[in-house]
């Protein structure tokens, strides 16, 4: 497919040549953001002034010779559940609405670092929970392809801004799906790197054991670039694997020959025909590059929802109690403060989050911690035991990334468990720990684009980007 | 919310239930919150008896994707957050400390 906007790769090239110039290129992309961003709400804050003083930089830094960054000028939006210091970080929730952090995320200072324009702070489901973006404390985001329709979440407003031209790339979130789904829906390419690549010091967190943060682009070459410089190792994350970034952008032109590439022969019910029509195609487009197709299968993947959606709302049910009305956003006065704290969470916190912080806290409390927790823990352990054994017959795994093409807004805000099913096929990954990616891969229904993901399993993110960019060149 | 079907019957969770799980949350539910979100919770429960059926006595949980373990640095002086900044973030603030409501008593200022 014809990609509609420069690429990450396209633009660093001819800033870095002096084709063009950083202010020039952030000023097409400030046009379009004048043009489309009321339609979309992408943004929760648009920081035009400190992208402007950036691409001035950079345009100063290159007249005199200075050394640049592999990211210079290159315009990048960050899901607002990313600490930037002295910028609203507000995880679209109330109770952090006007939260200045007092330091930057790590990912935000490799991007500084490698010269890249942030252009602002994109809308999320509060605090990452949701697969539409419609649980925002801003209103919801609309799909750039068709603005009826939801872009997937919770990173729904990184997806929109790359889609519509916003930004070059951007950074979302992903705990059970939140950055491979809506880039499935938006018709990009999105990356959940293998738990402790990235790092996750200064993202909010939502599901500690789950949560990783990964790129938004249009290419997979793009999407190299960008977890080239994110990744790697921090020493302000505990969970941080301790080896080195993988070289990515290195691997994309060495073919799938001889790559053995998993299909499951236990799909779950509920995925749209023409989602299935072109999973067959990519098989019949891997095996013409070379590839063996080999059946494996997750007898536990339908077990995985129960155990996502007991596991990461009890984490968050813990992760969530520092928001008390003490250290950062809102309060609500009382008289003393115990009944503050509750005024100010009740007020604070919208339906969705309320909801995940009451089951965690009951799949934790007393009495009920072996029925839940523990069982969803034994669960986790009994999907990775399915990885290993499919990986030793595969090199990855390839399923839908969703179920079904980007859907109307609306469509199931009314009951949670519908909402739930459509991260089927992306929570196993976040579970195992493992890397996945979705990758644009044609359409489906009403036109709208169809992402197929391929798993892979620890740190086998460069045999995951071989298999991607296969998977471009055929589309 | 689909309505709870009849039928066959897990222990399901009740208003009471739900009301001291909100306590322990502390989140302040209104009547009506409640009320729904004893149907909502006990939705989900039912169908997250699933897993019920699998035979985990044999299986150890997993907590994290990777074997945790503790983390040190060398034993030197490092800046730390700036005061001024992490309590100019924060919803009240005197004499260099976070300011709260009293936490005993009945609260009368």
């Amino acid at each position: 497919m014809t990609k509609p906007f420069a690429t990450v790769v396209d633009i660093a090239s001819d800033i870095a040549s002096g084709k063009t110039s950083a202010v020039e290129v952030l000023e097409q992309h400030l046009a379009r953001i004048t043009e489309r961003e009321s339609e979309i709400n992408a943004f929760n804050l648009v920081t035009i002034e400190q992208a402007r003083a950036t691409a001035q930089q950079v345009d100063a830094d290159i007249k005199a010779s200075k050394p640049i960054g592999a990211l210079a000028g290159v315009p990048v939006a960050l899901k607002d559940n990313m600490c930037t210091r002295g910028i609203e970080t507000t995880c679209s929730s109330k109770i952090l609405e006007g939260w200045k952090p007092p330091y930057d995320a790590t990912v935000v200072t490799r991007l500084q670092q490698a010269g890249a324009v942030m252009v602002g702070k994109t809308n999320l489901d509060e605090f990452a929970m949701g697969s539409s973006t419609e649980n925002s404390a801003f209103g919801p985001t609309k799909n750039p392809l068709d603005t009826s329709r939801v872009p997937g979440g919770s990173s729904g407003g990184s997806a929109a801004a790359v889609a519509a031209g916003f930004a070059a790339a951007s950074l979302g979130s992903d705990t059970g799906g939140s950055i491979r789904q809506p880039a499935s829906l938006c018709g990009l390419v999105g990356v959940k790197p293998t738990y402790g690549l990235v790092s996750r010091q200064g993202i909010v967190a939502f599901a500690s054991s789950l949560d990783q943060v990964g790129p938004f682009t249009h290419t997979v070459a793009d999407a190299a670039l960008m977890m080239e410089v994110i990744g790697g190792h921090d020493p302000l994350d505990s969970t941080s694997l301790p080896q080195p970034m993988p070289s990515l952008t290195s691997v994309l032109g060495q073919g799938v020959k001889g790559m053995r590439i998993g299909r499951l022969t236990d799909m779950p019910d509920g995925c749209e025909p023409e989602v299935l029509a072109r999973m067959d195609a990519a098989y019949v487009a891997l095996q013409a590059a070379g590839a063996t197709i080999v059946d494996v299968s997750l007898p536990s993947l339908s077990y995985c929802l129960t155990a996502y959606y007991l596991v990461a709302p009890a984490e968050a049910s813990s992760n969530l109690a520092r928001y008390d009305g003490v250290r950062y956003g809102m309060r609500v006065e009382t008289g003393d403060l115990h009944s503050m704290y509750g005024a100010t969470r009740a007020a604070g916190f919208g339906a969705e989050v309320k909801r995940r912080i009451m089951l965690g806290t009951y799949a934790l409390s007393a009495g009920y911690f072996d029925a839940y927790y523990g069982k969803a823990l034994k669960v986790r352990r009994l999907i990775a035991n399915d990885f290993a054994a499919a990986y030793e017959k595969c090199d990855v795994i390839l399923t839908p990334t969703s179920p079904t093409v980007a859907f109307p807004l609306g469509d199931k805000t009314s009951d949670p468990l519908t909402m739930y099913l459509c991260d089927i096929f992306t929570i196993p990954t976040n579970l195992a720990g493992h890397a996945a990616m979705s990758v644009p891969f044609g359409t489906g229904a009403h036109n709208m684009p169809v992402g197929v993901q391929v798993l892979a399993p620890a740190l086998g993110e460069q045999t995951m980007f071989r298999v991607a960019a296969e998977l471009e060149r055929a589309s | 919310m689909s309505t709870p079907s009849s039928g066959s019957n897990p222990a399901r969770i009740t208003a009471e239930v739900v009301a001291k799980v909100a306590k322990l949350s502390s989140l302040q539910l209104s009547d009506a919150e409640l009320v729904l979100m004893t149907s909502q919770l006990s939705g989900m429960l039912d169908h997250f008896a699933d897993i019920d059926k699998l035979d985990l006595d044999n299986v150890a949980p997993l907590a994290q994707p990777f074997p945790l373990k503790n983390v040190f640095r060398e034993d030197v002086v490092v800046a730390g957050l700036d005061r001024d900044e992490v309590l100019a973030a924060a919803p009240a603030a005197e004499d260099g400390r976070f300011r709260v409501p009293p936490s005993l008593g009945l609260g009368e200022q």
